[in-house]
């Protein structure tokens, strides 16, 4: 397999924009990456899309030529990838693997989703769909109720308090406040998270992350070339999607994404590094349980301990390994199909020490960690410097 | 699998479009005694993890649990 860089990085804000179309978010994003990788749309030899739910937020199917068009990108292969939330994640995976097989050069790849333009009780239903529709989804469950039925389960093994998932919003909306992109660029307190809106309990509003829009975007090239687009370029040195059962009520420990340990193990084993030599991540925050459960997955802290890990500051910014400096989906919004390739050039970002306020002070190996449903799909890559 | 153990549980408050009416109820996933976890949801008092529960009736395709 041939070693892969990511050689251009873009993203639009993530947010709430009534004039904006799913189209124009995508072509934003899509053009500020190969604009910073100097690539022209005529060299591009592939396009990954990651879109969750394009057909049912906006009515647009056949997505990847779609968007593609508006770049000035035709005759090669354009493909959307749909994982849940895990939806960026996944094109970016098989992006990747692609250009290691030597089968592409030159690849762009894409997430992009336009929520807001639906009711917030039909995003519900539409994000529903991303779990069993025929069994818990009949029930009722909503997604805040699944990750709301681990919390609770998480609270009942390991005695993980309402203190500790709110300190994870806390954290992330300090984190997102100095984020020039973030959607909610807001601080908040211990006691505003606590005393927040109920949606699922024990999870209040300052628990979910946002319906946003927004698109992110990336070029690839084989790390042998890609002295020729930047002199920053950033290595793609683990790379891992696995997968697990739909259903929340399949899986025989929920307070666990067995998932997303597995992906983290075989992508630390691509990468000879282990979870300690990380130095920064970002994690998938759709719920506060979420990043508590995901620290313990990728072996930062043992099984039940992620609670203590946040609510003792140890993840903060400038803490021994700042977790989610962008904000996490929590403050910096939660558009779909975007999140897994966001969450890539958040990394790609800090390696290249371009994260202006946010910048961390060790930032030569991070890790992004990308979660679809209640832990069906599960991408997690390790990125470093040269 | 009409008898079982909560597993865990939820009230949701913010329901999807389909079921906003019904909103708060509360969800569950039993451990059924005859094996497996079903998701399902919870008829009169509500319910907490560990909680004996049995099938108190089936509407729309939906298993509704009580306490026992």
């Amino acid at each position: 397999m041939r070693p892969v860089a990511i050689v251009g990085i873009g993203k639009t804000a993530f947010g709430a924009f009534p004039d904006r179309t799913l189209r124009s978010l995508a072509v934003e994003a899509g053009e500020k990456c190969m604009t910073d990788a100097g690539v022209s749309p005529s060299q591009i030899e592939a396009f990954y899309l990651g879109n969750f739910a394009g057909p049912a937020f906006v009515g647009q199917n056949h997505l990847a030529p779609y968007i593609a068009g508006s770049l000035g990108l035709t005759g090669v292969p354009c493909t959307r990838f749909e994982a849940a939330c895990a939806s960026g994640g996944s094109a970016f995976f098989h992006a990747v693997s692609s250009v290691a097989a030597g089968l592409n050069d030159i690849v762009l790849v894409a997430g992009v989703e336009k929520m807001t333009s639906q009711t917030t009780p039909k995003v519900t239903e539409i994000l529903a769909g991303a779990g069993d529709m025929a069994g818990e989804g009949r029930a009722g469950a909503t997604f805040p109720a699944l990750f709301a039925m681990i919390a609770r389960r998480h609270m009942h093994q390991y005695g993980t308090t309402r203190e500790q998932l709110a300190a994870v919003a806390v954290k992330n909306h300090a984190n997102g406040a100095k984020n020039p992109l973030a959607h909610m660029r807001k601080v908040i307190t211990m006691q505003q998270a606590l005393a927040g809106k109920m949606i699922s309990e024990p999870l209040t509003v300052f628990d979910c992350s946002l319906i946003s829009d927004g698109a992110a975007a990336v070029v690839i090239v084989p790390f042998e070339r890609a002295s020729e687009f930047t002199d920053q370029p950033v290595r793609i040195l683990g790379i891992a999607q696995t997968s697990d059962y739909v259903a929340l009520d399949a899986k025989a420990d929920i307070t666990t994404f067995w998932a997303v340990h597995e992906a983290a193990e075989k992508a630390y084993k691509m990468a000879h590094v282990s979870a300690r030599d990380i130095e920064f991540a970002e994690v998938h925050d759709c719920f506060t349980i979420a990043e508590i459960i995901a620290t313990e997955d990728l072996g930062f802290v043992k099984k039940g301990e992620g609670g203590w890990y946040v609510l003792e500051g140890r993840t903060c910014l400038r803490a021994e390994r700042p977790i989610n400096a962008s904000g996490g989906l929590k403050a910096k919004g939660h558009p779909v199909g975007a999140t897994g390739v966001g969450q890539i050039c958040d990394v790609a970002l800090q390696i290249r020490g371009e994260a202006g306020e946010l910048q961390l002070d060790r930032h030569s190996l991070g890790l992004a960690q990308n979660l679809g449903g209640s832990g069906a799909t599960a991408v997690v890559t390790v990125l470093g410097g040269i | 699998m009409s008898t079982g153990v909560i597993y865990t549980e939820t009230v949701v408050h913010a329901a999807p479009a389909e079921f906003v009416a019904d909103a708060p109820y509360q969800l569950a996933i039993v451990s059924l005694d005859s094996g497996g976890r079903l998701t399902a949801r919870i008829a009169g008092e509500r319910v907490k993890i560990g909680d004996k529960v049995e099938l108190a009736e089936t509407r729309d395709g939906v298993e509704y649990f009580r306490k026992k």
